[in-house]
């Protein structure tokens, strides 16, 4: 994560099986709405394939199967959020992207021991937002390069 | 005064006048009487200098001054240009170089040269002066008044005189003291534009207005006025010292300086005879190395790759978009608008041929460097080597140029130095004593051959087995069984290095294994054959990255697939009962040969929807000796297609090369047959 040490960190908040996460907006290069993916043989069960993104082959993951979570038919509300860290250009297929907020950097806590959501690995902190809590994502795990083709 | 936006340009400036400077000293070497070139270096050094000065980078400027001094001196026939000497200003311009890479790194350019700069001053006081055949020439430091000029230019002088001008040469000189130089030249000039026209410059036009020129310069005039007036409008200009109007009659002109291109021809060819003796002929590695005339330069503009990717890849979608309203405008049957979508698609076509041939370029940018490498090379190892490029101006995309270098680079080393014997060595082993290194470059299909050939001792097959056993790369009970181009491809193992003495030459702690993981990353292969105690080559192969292929695409079940026409032998459609089983494999006989089945469906697991039929479509696809036969369900047709990576998120997809983006808009995946043939 960028280690910008400002007040307000901007992020992205988009939701996955009732719980609200959130990414820093500089590793968002744009949100999208699902269109024909192209399944890609022989890739982890989370990669759901290639879409043509502006004339750019851009691989998609499933977030909720990247989590371990049960896949869900898609929605109107289903988005695709085109990620960007170092040289790699991912979509990431999350349930729904309500918001843009700025969350205080004082408010991010350390992930808690037991979260039901998703594994502690792939979490850089919680924040609470007024009533809401954001699961802060590590987008190097979530991108991590283990297993992605076998 | 804000200098960092200039410096790219500097950099990048510098760069090709030092490659400009290695060339013509590699030139100079061959042809040391060629006074032509030695103007061309000193210009080269000579503007490098003034950059430097200016960008405040000041061992760079006073080096390149020194450098600039030596070459003076051969200019003026007071020195005489020798291997010595030339050693002394390759290191030169190798510290240059440096300065320029520490600068372009963001360093200060800084850099301690005292010894070269010491070295070149013992030169300028001549050291070894020697007896030169001497073309009396004016002092350099004073323009000559008599101009030559190119055929463009006399055909417009002949205009001009038929028109009723007057031709004039003027030489200006101004002031010692003169503060505005490039000020008073524009007042010079735009004094005879209203007189006439100002038809040339020396300098040109360029150099005055950065003020590179000493204090006086000539330029040709063509005017109705007389010699007095044209004297009279520069004479208002304040701060000139003295102006020399000289008018002068374009054929008489012509006809000398056709005699006097002969007579310096002459003295040339006389002078390269007195040289044959001491010089031994060289053959030219460069075509076109002939006394180059500063060719006409074209006029380039540098543009950032990524900018071109993203308007190819705008480009295409504009493509998709094409074809939707091609397919309307046939539904709709409006003549107008078949007119203009038609119009609109033939010139798109061109676009896209201009757009692809922006990335493209010529290898020579890497190869242009070797010359220079290979001589100091072979002279620090006491070896003759003769390095012949062919194919400079085979066309690679740039991307691959800019990492093809260095794996190439290490290529030419390991020749030279593992490679070419040592004189007395081919001497006794009946060759002739100089090695001839071939640096070859050619398209073939769609891909880029580079191959690197020498004549010299080839590789030992039983030192690299003996070796690869004592590293324990292969084992004795393996060795027996490799053949011997397995066992030279032995010497791409990590750590592995047949020379006896390991010197810093092809050493270097790099091995051809980083060479040939670096071609492997490009999409490249590299192989290497051999014969003893007649040579090595080594044959590199890369894809054209974004290059355009064509394609048969092919029908899975829903899914749609590309494979290359390149390793496309021909399609068959045959019954299922045609299918024999051989070895727990299902193959085919095609045309008497036993070919293995490949089922896609089954390798890219891909979900069934449909029926099987009674025919089986099939592919057959070839990879050197081997073939296969890839089942499919139907094809759609062939397509010309722009390969595109999959990212670098996925990498290695296995049997997957690359995708593309079909005219639906839709991804469909290329296949990479090589993968599927065992």
């Amino acid at each position: 994560m960028a280690a910008v040490q400002e007040s307000e960190l901007k992020v992205i908040v988009f939701q996955l099986k009732n719980e609200e996460y959130a990414l820093p907006v500089q590793f968002v290069r744009s949100i999208e709405k699902v269109q024909h993916i192209t399944r890609v043989p022989r890739t982890a069960h989370y990669v759901k394939g290639v879409i043509n993104l502006r004339g750019v082959v851009t691989p998609i993951i499933d977030l909720r199967e990247r989590f371990g979570f049960s896949p869900v038919p898609h929605s109107e509300q289903t988005r695709i959020i085109i990620v960007a860290l170092q040289d790699i250009e991912v979509g990431l297929i999350v349930d729904a992207a309500s918001d843009v907020l700025d969350v205080p950097v004082s408010s991010i806590e350390p992930p808690p021991e037991t979260i039901e959501a998703v594994e502690a690995d792939y979490i850089h902190g919680v924040a609470k937002v007024g009533k809401r809590l954001l699961i802060l994502l590590n987008l190097e795990k979530v991108l991590g390069t283990e297993s992605r083709s076998s | 005064m804000d200098m960092s936006q200039y410096l790219e340009v500097f950099i990048d400036e510098s760069k090709e006048h030092l490659q400009t400077i290695n060339e013509q000293l590699l030139e100079l070497e061959k042809t040391p009487e060629d006074m032509s070139i030695v103007n061309e270096i000193f210009r080269s050094a000579h503007t490098l200098k003034g950059m430097s000065a200016t960008m405040g980078f000041e061992d760079l400027a006073n080096l390149t001054h020194q450098m600039e001094n030596v070459l003076d001196g051969i200019r003026n026939h007071k020195i005489t240009v020798t291997s010595e000497i030339l050693d002394v200003v390759f290191q030169a311009v190798d510290h240059l170089e440096a300065m320029i890479m520490s600068i372009a790194e963001g360093g200060d350019g800084k850099r301690d040269v005292k010894e070269v700069v010491e070295q070149l001053k013992r030169i300028e006081r001549g050291e070894s002066p020697a007896e030169l055949i001497t073309v009396a020439e004016r002092p350099s430091s004073s323009v000559s008044l008599s101009q030559t000029y190119g055929e463009f230019e006399y055909n417009v002088l002949q205009q001009s005189k038929e028109q009723g001008f007057f031709a004039y040469e003027i030489r200006v000189k101004l002031r010692d003291d003169c503060l505005l130089k490039a000020a008073r030249v524009f007042m010079v000039f735009e004094a005879l534009n209203e007189a006439g026209e100002v038809i040339k410059s020396n300098p040109p036009v360029e150099m005055l207005e950065e003020e590179q020129f000493d204090q006086e310069f000539v330029v040709t005039v063509v005017s109705k006025k007389s010699a007095e007036e044209l004297y009279e409008r520069i004479m208002k200009v304040s701060e000139i010292e003295e102006v020399e109007v000289v008018p002068f009659d374009v054929e008489e002109r012509k006809k000398t300086s056709v005699a006097e291109a002969a007579q310096a021809e002459a003295r040339q060819q006389e002078a390269a005879t007195v040289q044959a003796e001491q010089q031994k002929q060289k053959k030219d590695s460069e075509p076109n190395a002939t006394t180059k005339q500063s060719a006409s330069v074209n006029k380039t503009i540098r543009v950032n790759i990524e900018r071109l990717d993203i308007l190819m890849n705008l480009f295409e979608e504009l493509v998709i978009d094409r074809g939707r309203l091609e397919q309307i405008s046939r539904e709709l049957n409006h003549p107008e608008l078949h007119e203009t979508v038609e119009r609109m698609s033939r010139i798109s076509s061109d676009l896209q041929n201009i757009i692809l041939n922006m990335r493209m370029v010529p290898v020579e940018t890497v190869f242009n460097r070797f010359p220079r490498m290979v001589r100091q090379l072979a002279r620090e190892l006491g070896k003759k080597v003769n390095l012949e490029i062919i194919g400079a101006e085979t066309e690679l995309d740039r991307t691959v140029i800019d990492e093809i270098g260095d794996p190439l680079v290490h290529l030419l080393r390991n020749a030279i130095d593992h490679g070419i014997e040592m004189p007395d060595v081919r001497r006794a082993n009946g060759k002739p004593e100089e090695g001839t290194v071939k640096l070859k470059a050619y398209h073939s299909g769609n891909h880029v051959f580079i191959e690197i050939e020498d004549d010299g001792a080839g590789i030992n097959r039983d030192k690299v087995l003996q070796k690869a056993i004592d590293k324990g790369i292969v084992s004795k009970q393996n060795a027996d069984n490799l053949t011997d181009r397995q066992i030279y491809e032995l010497i791409f193992s990590p750590g592995f290095s047949t020379a006896d003495k390991i010197s810093d030459i092809s050493g270097r702690g790099v091995g051809l294994d980083v060479v040939k993981s670096t071609i492997e990353s490009l999409g490249g292969t590299v192989a290497v054959d051999s014969e003893e105690g007649k040579g090595t080559i080594f044959s590199i192969q890369l894809p054209l990255t974004l290059s355009i292929i064509s394609v048969l695409l092919v029908e899975i079940q829903q899914e749609k697939y590309a494979i290359p026409l390149s390793s496309i032998i021909e399609t068959a459609i045959i019954k299922k009962e045609d299918i024999f089983h051989a070895h727990n494999q299902q193959v085919i006989d095609f045309r008497g040969k036993v070919v293995p089945l490949v089922f896609l469906k089954e390798i890219f697991e891909i979900p069934t929807v449909a029926e099987e039929e009674e025919f089986v479509s099939i592919v057959i696809v070839r990879k050197g000796e081997k073939m296969a036969g890839l089942v499919v369900d139907s094809f759609i047709g062939q397509q010309e297609v722009v390969l595109k990576s999959l990212g670098n998120y996925l990498t290695s997809v296995f049997a997957i090369s690359g995708a593309t983006i079909l005219g639906d808009g839709q991804v469909a995946l290329i296949i990479d047959c090589n993968a599927l043939i065992k």
